[in-house]
């Protein structure tokens, strides 16, 4: 299915800005001025970006620690992200969520998580209320590879193909959960073949590639909106930064993400295909990254002179009424 | 006005509730019961019955049988409230919060304040403690504590059907993820219990006795050993003060503090083992609030720092009872 | 001689009340007593409040003590004239004590009914039977049937007393309509009708009164007399800062400090009678139905629907009982009444006088529909 000149640009514009966002970050951590810690999604912003093209405001994603690109793809506001993450009081969550936690439900970002595999059981969740309540809307879990040995995501899959519920799971490989591979630490080798036997379509897909990622889940989320139940993708593509920033990746081979960002970069894979297919001109994607670099800059700069929350905020959002 | 049992009080509820508010949906194992079998639907109405009659009414899209996932549950519960349901999710044992409790202590107690207070969690979990059937370690203990000590959660302990069904239906409505605990061998008590739906606020003690020599703090069933001992302190002359907490959290301290600044004395009865409990958290409120104003040590009634046992002579020893409560108050206010 | 020998028992306040305990003697062994004078203190479940002497004589023994709960009907007090021995009334109590079987519940016969009128339900209760025309009990804003306890079982002894429950109120349907003095009179004569009582005694307290004149205007032929407690209706001004905290308390404090103002002695309101209040204004439709109420009757301190100039046009007879305490409508308002209007004025009494003087009103209530009979 060809895609207009308009998404072309906009899923470009989008894996650009996760980039940007991501390398930015890094150096910001860098600093010691960004609180707390990072886990970064530079690698993977075809699958973040090709999940999440089609969907609606209505539609709800769940995340994970390694949430900056998905929150990007589903619309959540940049300034608004690196103010969270920089502890300020106007950031997305008032500077009380952080990276790890940074959510936006208006957007239907139901946040990113601190707890490796809590989201799937989540998603189930938002699942139920878009059938019981009919809203058309469709519930995107992403679930990286080390999630997929945790038990609540076993829970999750059955629990919604039981219940027959509009959830695409998006499985995630970087090939490496924490500091171990997913070789070693995934007993059958085949995160989309476990994920199959709960009784639901899952299709194995290149990760850097864009149009791979973007063709399989629009047949998923077509499934879930005409009601056909759950399925899922799994979706391989590396991580260029470590587990979190700071983490010395000991666990990589000598030139490993060197050879990534060379061969294997979704961004670059994108270009080859949309310059030699005509879609796009070189000078339209260069615009787009210096708007994205521009754009983070200018959160960077606000985020830097923003305030910090003071003790008024500490004790408030904690519950509705108390 | 008709009398219903805890049973009934909290079916009602959950009726009620359904009637008037489409979000609201009821989910977890055997909640209705049969599903997949060739024998009757709603088999079970919930292993306890409480849930009964609901599946006839509400069919299978409101009243939704789960697998024995209870993370999945919880998850399910948590996603579908910040997303749009009022979800009522049935957790059979509250000991099986061990096999699914990061779904309520990091998500859904965490969501509003994580998210910058833009989420809400209009989630309630029902769930049964406390011993007396010969259940033993893994299905019969008072776990009330572990949730009250989570911000963001709110935790309701009703000592009678009246209570039952206004506080059930004030958590439904309520915005804020609510952890309701049943006592399982509470469900036959009656009590008059209007048809009418009601709700009890939270955080609001009820003073169930007046009395002026001490003060007795208990909540859920052991509010009923905490009368029975009232009445027998009564005719040794010890007019005793029985204070039923409703909800752990939020916690009534005004009514606590203003009871014992009347009496002087305070005995704390709570089934639940001693340490790091509702009873400490009562005490040491008490002690740091009214010192001044105590005339004897405070006394806490309590299981002691051990599973519970199964054998009936070994459960009896264990839970506390009238007789523990009475021997404790006239230790301080004979 | 034993005929001279006259028992206090103890009092039955309300369907429910099967026992009572003696919190105080007011009056000691060895005084004289007059008819209606406070007695002794009893603690029920559900109220506490002054025994009133139903007769007057010298009370010569307690039978029951401080602390003690007797069951209803039960012995608590002998009275006698001196000329009888001690051991007379030894013997009297002892027989009393060997005769006396407690009555068995009656609330099990006497349980409130219903029925629809336009469109609600309407709870009351009917008890009574004489050969007078029945006697109609309306309450006020806040209140129901129950408020009636201290009176509505003493004046059945020789009547049929009907007390509902008004729409909004008690266990009828929460929805109020418009909410004004129409509504509920237009709701009292439709309930009447189904009931077929052609005419009443109508007993009104507080916007109860109110209630009772708009129906009487409207229904001259329907009402026999007219008894006011305490009634709105009668001038503008009312307590426009209590109606608000009565309707606006959530917990059991605001209830405590709003019922407080509602008696002279605050002792009179017990945990029972804050409990019942809290349980009625946290059923769902109450809280609409008072802010309709309040909004369709009151503007601040003033009452928007002022009938007494016209009560003058009508031939009924009209008896008005007010406490001189009450703080919630101004007992002064009596003045406004016709000419020929009976006026009590009781001291020490706040806007609940059919509680607080609860013997004393009840006596008023019979003689007064006797006379108008």
């Amino acid at each position: 299915m060809q895609l207009s000149r308009d998404d072309l640009l906009s899923a470009y514009g989008t894996m650009v800005t996760i980039r940007e966002f991501e390398e930015r970050v890094a150096a910001e951590f860098e600093t010691g001025d960004m609180p707390g810690f990072v886990h970064l999604y530079a690698g993977e912003e075809a699958i973040a970006v090709g999940a999440c093209l089609d969907l609606e405001d209505k539609d709800v994603i769940a995340s994970t620690h390694r949430g900056h690109g998905h929150c990007i793809a589903k619309g959540c506001d940049v300034e608004g992200m690196m103010l969270e993450l920089f502890g300020r009081k106007d950031g997305l969550c008032g500077g009380k969520g952080g990276s790890m936690h940074i959510a936006d439900l208006d957007r239907g970002m139901l946040g990113a998580n601190g707890i490796v595999g809590a989201g799937g059981p989540l998603i189930v969740g938002a699942g139920l209320t878009a059938k019981t309540l009919k809203t058309g809307g469709v519930a995107i879990g992403f679930v990286g590879d080390g999630a997929t040995n945790q038990g609540a995501v076993f829970e999750a899959m059955n629990l919604a193909v039981v219940l027959d519920l509009p959830v695409v799971f998006v499985f995630e490989n970087n090939y490496i959960g924490e500091g171990t591979g997913v070789e070693y630490s995934v007993g059958s080798g085949d995160i989309a073949g476990r994920a199959a036997a709960f009784g639901m379509p899952v299709e194995k897909v290149d990760g850097r590639d864009f149009f791979a990622v973007h063709e399989a889940m629009r047949a998923c989320i077509a499934r879930a909106r005409n009601g056909e139940g759950p399925s899922g993708i799994e979706a391989l593509s590396p991580r260029y930064y470590g587990h979190f920033e700071g983490d010395p990746q000991a666990y990589r081979g000598d030139g490993e993400v060197e050879k990534y960002r060379d061969k294997d970069d979704c961004l670059k894979i994108f270009r080859q295909k949309v310059l030699e297919a005509g879609l796009l001109e070189e000078g339209d994607l260069d615009q787009l990254r210096d708007k994205a670099r521009k754009e983070v800059d200018d959160a960077v700069k606000a985020a830097r002179a923003a305030p910090a929350p003071g003790k008024a905020d500490l004790m408030t959002d904690i519950y509705v009424s108390y | 006005m008709a009398k219903k049992t805890i049973r009934e009080a909290i079916n009602d509820a959950l009726r009620q509730e359904m009637e008037r508010d489409e979000r609201v949906v009821v989910m977890g194992e055997d909640v209705a019961g049969g599903a997949g079998l060739d024998g009757e639907e709603d088999a079970f109405g919930g292993v306890m019955g409480v849930t009964k009659g609901l599946y006839g009414q509400f069919s299978a899209a409101r009243v939704i049988d789960t697998p024995i996932s209870e993370t999945a549950i919880m998850g399910m519960a948590a996603g579908s409230a910040a997303t749009g349901l009022r979800p009522v999710a049935e957790l059979m044992f509250c000991d099986f919060m061990g096999v699914c409790f990061d779904q309520i202590l990091n998500q859904a107690a965490k969501f509003r304040y994580m998210f910058g207070g833009k989420a809400t969690t209009p989630m309630v979990v029902r769930t049964t403690y406390g011993g007396g059937l010969g259940a033993a370690a893994q299905h019969s203990q008072c776990l009330y504590g572990m949730f009250t000590a989570v911000p963001g959660i709110k935790v309701v302990v009703p000592s009678n059907a009246y209570d039952a069904k206004g506080l059930l239906i004030q958590a439904i409505r309520d915005d804020d993820p609510v952890i309701f605990f049943e006592h399982k061998t509470m469900y036959d008590l009656a009590d008059e219990v209007p048809d009418e739906a009601y709700t009890i606020p939270f955080g609001e003690a009820n003073i169930l006795r007046e009395g002026s020599d001490v003060t007795i703090v208990a909540l859920g069933k052991m509010v009923l050993e905490a009368r029975e001992a009232a009445d027998k302190l009564a005719e040794d002359g010890i007019e005793a003060q029985v204070i039923d907490l409703r909800t752990t959290s939020p916690l009534d301290e005004e009514t606590i503090l203003e009871s014992v600044e009347e009496t002087g004395r305070l005995v704390v009865v709570d089934e639940a083992n001693p340490r790091c409990s509702i009873a400490a958290d009562v005490a040491g409120l008490v002690a740091g609030g009214a010192f001044e104003m105590l005339k004897a040590p405070v006394k806490q009634v309590t299981a002691p720092h051990a599973p519970v046992p199964f054998a009936p002579e070994l459960e009896n020893l264990y839970l506390p009872n009238a007789d523990k409560i009475v021997a404790a108050a006239k230790e301080i206010a004979a | 001689m034993s005929d001279e020998i006259r028992k206090l028992t103890m009092p039955k306040w309300g369907l429910q009340m099967q026992e009572g305990t003696v919190v105080e003697w007011l009056a000691p062994e060895g005084s004289d007593i007059a008819q209606g004078e406070e007695i002794v203190e009893v603690e029920t479940e559900k109220v506490n409040n002054a025994y009133e002497a139903p007769f007057p004589g010298r009370l010569r023994r307690h039978v029951a003590a401080v602390g003690q709960t007797v069951p209803v009907g039960g012995l608590i007090a002998v009275v006698a004239p001196e000329s009888v021995s001690d051991a007379q009334i030894d013997a009297f109590v002892a027989g009393f004590d060997a005769d006396f079987v407690p009555e068995a519940d009656e609330g099990e016969t006497a349980t409130p009914q219903t029925v629809t009128i336009d469109g609600r339900d309407i709870n009351y209760l009917d008890i009574g039977t004489g050969d007078g025309a029945p006697l109609v009990l309306v309450h006020g804003l806040c209140a129901d049937l129950n408020g009636w306890m201290f009176n509505h079982p003493v004046l059945a002894a020789g009547r049929r007393v009907v007390a509902l429950d008004l729409p909004g109120h008690g266990a009828s349907s929460k929805d109020v309509g418009d909410g004004d003095v129409a509504f509920f009179a237009d709701t009292l004569a439709n309930f009447l009708a189904e009931l077929d009582i052609g005419r009443a005694h109508l007993v009104g307290h507080s916007m109860g009164g109110a209630i009772s004149i708009a129906f009487a205007l409207d229904n001259r032929d329907r009402v026999r007399s007219l008894s006011l407690i305490a009634p709105a209706g009668l001038a503008g001004d009312i307590n426009g800062g209590f109606l608000a905290e009565m309707i606006g308390a959530e917990k059991r404090r605001g209830a405590r400090l709003a019922l407080s103002q509602l008696v002279d002695d605050a002792d009179l309101v017990s945990r029972d009678m804050i409990e019942q209040f809290l349980r009625y204004k946290r059923t769902d439709g109450v809280p609409e139905a008072l802010a309709v109420i309040a909004a369709a009757n009151f503007d601040g301190d003033t009452q928007k629907t002022v009938l007494a100039d016209r009560l003058g046009a009508i031939d009924i007879p009209v008896m008005c009982i007010w406490g001189d305490k009450d703080q919630v409508i101004p007992p002064a308002h009596s003045d406004k009444l016709p000419a020929g209007a009976t006026v009590h004025r009781f001291e020490n009494v706040g806007h609940l006088p059919q509680m607080e003087k609860a013997a004393q009103v009840n006596a008023l209530l019979a003689e007064f529909a006797n006379e108008s009979e």
